[in-house]
């Protein structure tokens, strides 16, 4: 039981304590800031001990009737009320200061997370569900802000009261003191006993409120769906489930974090009989008169109060370091390899694209692409077919380094993929994806997104190109429409013409159409397909569709089935095969 | 807030007992003193005659480890039911609210953002939460104090009361004052995190494009501009909340140096004895200690406050009553089921919610039962809005639509839906597995059942393809969020088998086979249509190949029918089909027109 409890205590506190280093880190660059807040903070806490003695010298001036030095009265007012401004100013002051800090340690960690979040390898992206790394980024941090901000503006001033009155108690009398010095650990003791068996329940709360995110993202996200079966009894009942283990988890969470004030308050209420017992009998021997006892007493107080603050700093702060330490694992997160120092800029491609050897899987034990070999020379187009999932998007995924052969290697223009910069390999491409996404803005920010530089004239022509022109026209407010999350009210089919305007406007030496025109009319496709001709022309292209007229002009089709390519050639070639190919090729006209 | 209360009445033992044991404590705590006094003159009795009393002493200690006892246990008995109201009120609350979107109509749907409610059932609900928690916990006792303190001070001094009666409204402006001033800017607090709460989900979505585009670094731009405001909101709100201390400092010991003034005086004058101004200067004291621990709780009250503002918002989007606008003689058509056609679009119409114009223009036609109706037409036609008024996602805003003669408005919702089996154009699935994804279909499918509804979604190999790639296959084969682990292709199909598992009368499959090749799409066709049944099914495409074998094909074009009938008839009568079609088949052009001559 007592080594089940030993490790247990062991398990929680590297991870508090690893999370706890981190934020110091964060905090180390608001230094000066930080130094000015804690001169404030002793500024007011000495001010604050001095008001009382002031009044108190006051009313020791008051002996009685007729007996009153007014003039002394109203210079201690006029001192009591300077202190009074000072103090105010000092800790409002402070109270700012620590804002600024926090929220700008906030600001600092947010950023980090989500320059993590564009550097992780997509290995780890499509391995992770969006609600759980969304709710680390903003409901994580944002619990962590709200306890960072209460450990500011209290530990502090906690601190530091307790240093002053520790010597003003001192210099009055030293064994009555040193009572209240002896019983006062106890009251850490306590709060740190709550707070270790406390931590890991936090921990398990924010696992919970992840999962309970996961599935509302999930769920509100497509609640179209959920709708069109009915299902919302179901949802509301895995919802409930889920739920009903939070109350569960947050209850104890809860309640036990905030027996830590209770308790050590109990402790104070010790410190105060052991005072009160102990100078009693101190003042029945005459070592202290009752006028100090009794101010003694109202000290010891004042002791003992900011500790009871302190520990329920302590267990906002185990509260925010639980979740620190969750949006910190998504820092720490290995992100892709960098690229080399020395690696080339891939600056005007001519378009030779050749893969050697690659072998590739996304689980070690699922062989995917195994030994595939492919050499593309500039202005080809290569075509690639297959049933669906086939592994034609996996394709993609390699061209573009998306993920990383697992041997072999890929050449652009002779140079080994990795050792290009993956910024300049990835603008050395045009990609139109069958999802279509498009980012919250306006329907110029949009197509500008891979020149930003662009000219309204050649925005307007990629446009009309793209075949977009028309209905963005038509838009209320035409290209300074606004796009909402997801795209709004934009069909797919528009959606994907300006992913392809996108593109138009970039004009990159190499090209890649996974199903880019999937969700467009025939109609528009055609008057498209003219434009994507032209704009192939000279370019070295992949071309991932099903209709197959849109791949016969082809000079390199590549038909693949379980990961496999199983045939390579042109369209004529591979009909006269009488292959896989042609049995698709002649599908399209049955049914 | 006042709304959100309801969700606190199953608690409404917890939320009495909790602030009732906190008073307690408070009430022995109040005790403590007197015991001591009780100590100094009976106990060390200095002045007095007899002498000390050391077992007077020891009686009083004890008595003050008892008081401290009872308050232990008063205080953690509050704060075990203040936990439980507030955890209890926030899970009800969430429950609620995630009960309260779910019942949210299409138009709705589309209105509200999915991150914005992200963060309200999350983040908005914590905060909440520890409003509530505090609010049981402290916010009775703070005034009880206040107005104590103020009460004892009437007992000593009716002039230095006064002062108390000054300061105590002045108090309670400023505290007041700054909650109302800070409300709706911790509201554009909230608002800003929504936006950061976008922008990560927008890169989790389109990591993809954003890399190829080699947009990291813009986005980052991005990302640190919505930190910035958002920190930025909240440094400003913050600063004005910091006022609240010191502000209560300095109106509380300005009523001091008034109390030490007019005790200088009454002193003086002999009114007053020294002791009697140190209680009242004491009692002022108590007040300060009080609300420098209220004002720690205002912030999170009006944190709350405005938390519970957007959540009520949430509640306040009310679908509108559409059901019942539909005229009520339609019912009594239901007499004369027999010669009224299965499906009828009697010239509907469809204008969006806040949409100037209509989406859909006098759309007239009739379904028979059993058959296959293809829709085709261009992007942006109005295809995807026509077959969603089937199953009554959006209310008809012009003309009727009735299956069976019944209006369908006049259908209860759940009743219409398990009529008709949808398979949506973005293909979504669920975490969970296969099984419990077509489940979504019909809740008690056997597995034989979930087997023929994959055979004909020609998923079988999907399925089966599973199984070789983890322990657990076929149909409890895992499933990632959203089905990332699948491709495309494969998931389209797993959507169709799970329309059809609850072997819908209407089938609709809105342009769901695009991501599957010719030969697959083919196959399913032919599958679909040898389903037993008579099932009635529209299929919506861009290809011709996977309408054109349709019993009728309806042409739409710009939101309206340019034509209907069968593949041939539209050949020779429509020019929109005749276009869509000769564009994928431009050899049949041809050889028609060599047919023709």
């Amino acid at each position: 039981m007592a080594a089940d409890k030993e490790s247990k205590k062991e398990k929680g506190r590297p991870g508090q304590m690893a999370a706890m280093g981190r934020v110091l880190n964060y905090i180390r660059r608001y230094w000066l800031m930080v130094g000015f807040s804690l001169i404030l903070a002793a500024v007011t806490v000495v001010l604050t001990l001095y008001v009382p003695i002031l009044t108190g010298d006051a009313v020791d001036l008051l002996l009685g009737e007729g007996a009153v030095d007014f003039s002394a009265v109203f210079g201690l007012m006029k001192k009591i009320g300077i202190a009074m401004a000072v103090t105010a100013l000092a800790q409002w002051v402070m109270n700012t200061c620590n804002n600024h800090i926090t929220y700008h340690v906030v600001k600092d960690i947010r950023e980090d997370a989500f320059e993590k979040l564009e550097k992780l390898p997509l290995k780890y992206l499509d391995a992770h569900s969006y609600g759980d790394i969304v709710s680390r980024v903003v409901a994580d941090v944002d619990t962590f802000a709200d306890g960072l901000l209460m450990g500011f503006t209290q530990l502090f001033t906690g601190v530091l009261t307790i240093i002053g009155t520790l010597i003003f108690m001192l210099a009055t009398n030293v064994p009555i003191a040193l009572v209240v010095v002896c019983i006062t650990p106890v009251s850490f003791l306590v709060a740190r006993f709550i707070a270790t068996r406390t931590y890991s329940m936090f921990k398990l709360q924010s696992e919970i409120r992840g999962e309970q995110t996961s599935l509302i993202e999930e769920t509100i996200g497509n609640q179209k769906v959920v709708k069109a079966f009915s299902r919302e009894a179901a949802v509301k009942s895995q919802f409930g489930e889920i739920n009903g283990r939070l109350q569960g988890c947050s209850l104890k969470a809860i309640f036990f974090s905030s027996i830590t004030n209770p308790a050590t308050r109990f402790v104070n209420s010790l410190v105060y009989a052991g005072v009160g017992i102990f100078g009693a009998f101190v003042a029945i021997r005459g070592g202290i008169s009752v006028g100090r006892l009794s101010c003694f007493l109202s000290y010891a107080n004042q002791y003992t109060k900011p500790f009871n603050e302190i520990s329920g700093v302590v267990t906002e702060l185990q509260n925010a370091l639980a979740c620190a330490a969750r949006i910190f694992e998504l820092i720490e997160e290995e992100p892709q390899v960098p690229d080399a120092d020395n690696a080339k800029v891939l600056t005007n491609a001519r378009g030779n694209v050749a893969l050697e050897n690659v072998y590739f899987s996304y689980v070690p034990e699922r062989k995917l692409i195994q030994d595939f070999n492919l050499t593309v020379k500039p202005g080809q187009r290569v075509a690639i077919v297959g049933p669906t999932g086939c592994g034609k998007t996996t394709v993609i995924n390699l061209l573009m380094r998306f993920y990383d052969v697992d041997s072999g290697r890929i050449l652009v223009d002779g140079t080994d993929i990795r050792d290009i910069t993956r910024g300049s390999l990835r603008t050395g491409y045009g990609m139109v994806l069958q999802e279509t996404w498009l980012r919250s803005g306006t329907i110029r920010d949009n197509i500008r997104m891979g020149k930003p530089e662009a000219t309204e004239e050649e925005v307007l022509q990629s446009a009309k190109a793209a075949h977009a022109h028309s209905f963005i026209k038509r838009l209320p407010q035409g290209y300074d429409t606004m796009i909402t999350e997801d795209g709004g009210s934009l069909s797919q089919g528009q959606k994907q013409l300006l992913c392809i305007a996108r593109v138009m406007l970039c004009l990159p030496p190499m090209l890649i159409l996974d199903e880019a025109t999937s969700s467009i009319d025939t109609r528009t496709e055609m008057r498209i397909q003219n434009a994507f001709a032209k704009m192939m022309e000279g370019r070295t292209s992949f071309i991932v569709a099903h209709r197959l007229s849109t791949i016969q002009e082809a000079d390199i089709i590549l038909v693949m089935k379980d990961g496999n390519i199983i045939e390579q050639g042109n369209h004529e070639s591979l009909l006269a095969k009488k292959g896989f190919y042609s049995t698709l090729y002649h599908s399209q006209f049955e049914g | 807030m006042r709304k959100l209360m309801k969700y606190l009445s199953g608690y409404r033992k917890e939320s009495v007992l909790a602030p009732l044991f906190k008073l307690l404590e408070a009430f022995f705590e109040l005790l403590v003193p007197l015991v001591m006094a009780s100590i100094i003159d009976r106990g060390i009795n200095v002045n007095g005659t007899g002498g000390a009393d050391t077992g007077h002493i020891w009686r009083m200690g004890l008595c003050l480890l008892a008081l401290a006892v009872v308050g232990l246990v008063s205080s953690i008995t509050a704060q075990f039911f203040a936990a439980k109201a507030a955890v209890g009120f926030s899970a009800g609350l969430r429950q609620a609210l995630f009960d309260h979107i779910q019942g949210l109509d299409f138009t709705n749907i589309d209105k509200a953002g999915t991150s914005t409610m992200i963060t309200r059932m999350t983040s908005d609900v914590n905060q909440i939460q520890s409003g509530v928690n505090l609010v049981l916990r402290l916010f009775l006792r703070s005034p009880i104090i206040v107005f104590g303190a103020m009460i004892m001070a009437f007992t000593i001094d009716v002039k230095s009361a006064l002062v108390f009666v000054v300061a105590i409204p002045l108090l309670a402006v400023v505290v007041f004052g700054i909650m109302v001033w800070t409300m709706p800017l911790y509201k554009k607090v909230q608002a800003n995190l929504d936006r950061v709460l976008g922008v990560t989900r927008e890169n989790l979505t389109g990591v993809r494009v954003i890399r190829a585009f080699h947009q990291e670094e813009v986005e980052e731009g991005r990302f640190r501009g919505f930190t910035k405001a958002l920190a930025d909101s909240q440094i400003f709100v913050g600063k004005i909340s910091a006022v609240m201390n010191p502000v209560t400092y300095v109106i509380v010991n300005g009523a001091i140096i008034a109390l030490i003034y007019i005790g200088a005086v009454q002193v003086n004058i002999g009114n007053l004895s020294q002791g009697e101004v140190v209680a009242i200067i004491n009692y002022m004291s108590q007040i300060l200690v009080e609300l420098v621990k209220l004002a720690n709780l205002i912030i999170t009250v009006t944190k709350a406050l405005a938390c519970a503002d957007r959540v009520a918002g949430v509640f306040e989007i009310q679908n509108g009553n559409w059901m019942s606008e539909a005229e009520t003689g339609s019912a009594s058509d239901g007499a004369l089921q027999a010669t009224v056609p299965f499906l009828q679009f009697e010239h509907v119409s469809l204008t969006y919610a806040g949409a100037g114009a209509e989406t859909l223009h006098d759309i007239d036609f009739t379904v028979n039962k059993g058959e296959t109706i293809g829709v085709i037409g261009g992007t942006g036609s109005g295809k995807s809005s026509l077959v969603n008024l089937i199953p009554g996602f959006y209310p008809v805003t012009g003309g009727s639509l009735r299956l069976e003669g019944r209006d369908i408005r006049q259908i209860p919702e759940d009743e219409l839906r398990s009529r008709v089996g949808m398979v949506p154009q973005k293909a979504v699935l669920f975490k969970g597995t296969i099984r419990s994804n077509l489940q979504w279909g019909k809740p008690d499918a056997t597995e034989e059942e979930m087997w023929q509804a994959i055979d004909t979604a020609q998923a079988r190999e999907v399925v089966e393809g599973k199984k070789s790639s983890g322990n657990h296959g076929g149909l409890d084969a895992e499933i990632a969020q959203n089905g990332k682990n699948l491709s495309g292709g494969q998931r389209q199909r797993l959507t169709i088998a799970r329309a059809l598992v609850r072997k819908p009368q209407i089938l609709i499959l809105d342009d769901s086979a695009s991501a599957l090749d010719y030969a697959t799409d083919a196959r399913l066709r032919t599958a679909i249509r040898q389903l037993e049944g008579g099932t009635t099914t529209f299929i919506v495409s861009q290809r011709a190949s996977s309408i054109r074998h349709a019993d009728k094909i309806i042409v739409l074009d710009d939101g309206e029918m340019a034509g209907i009938g069968t593949h041939d008839e539209l050949l020779k009568s429509c020019e929109v089909y005749r276009e869509i079609y000769f564009s994928q088949y431009p050899e049949e052009r041809l050889n028609r027109r060599e047919a023709v001559r």
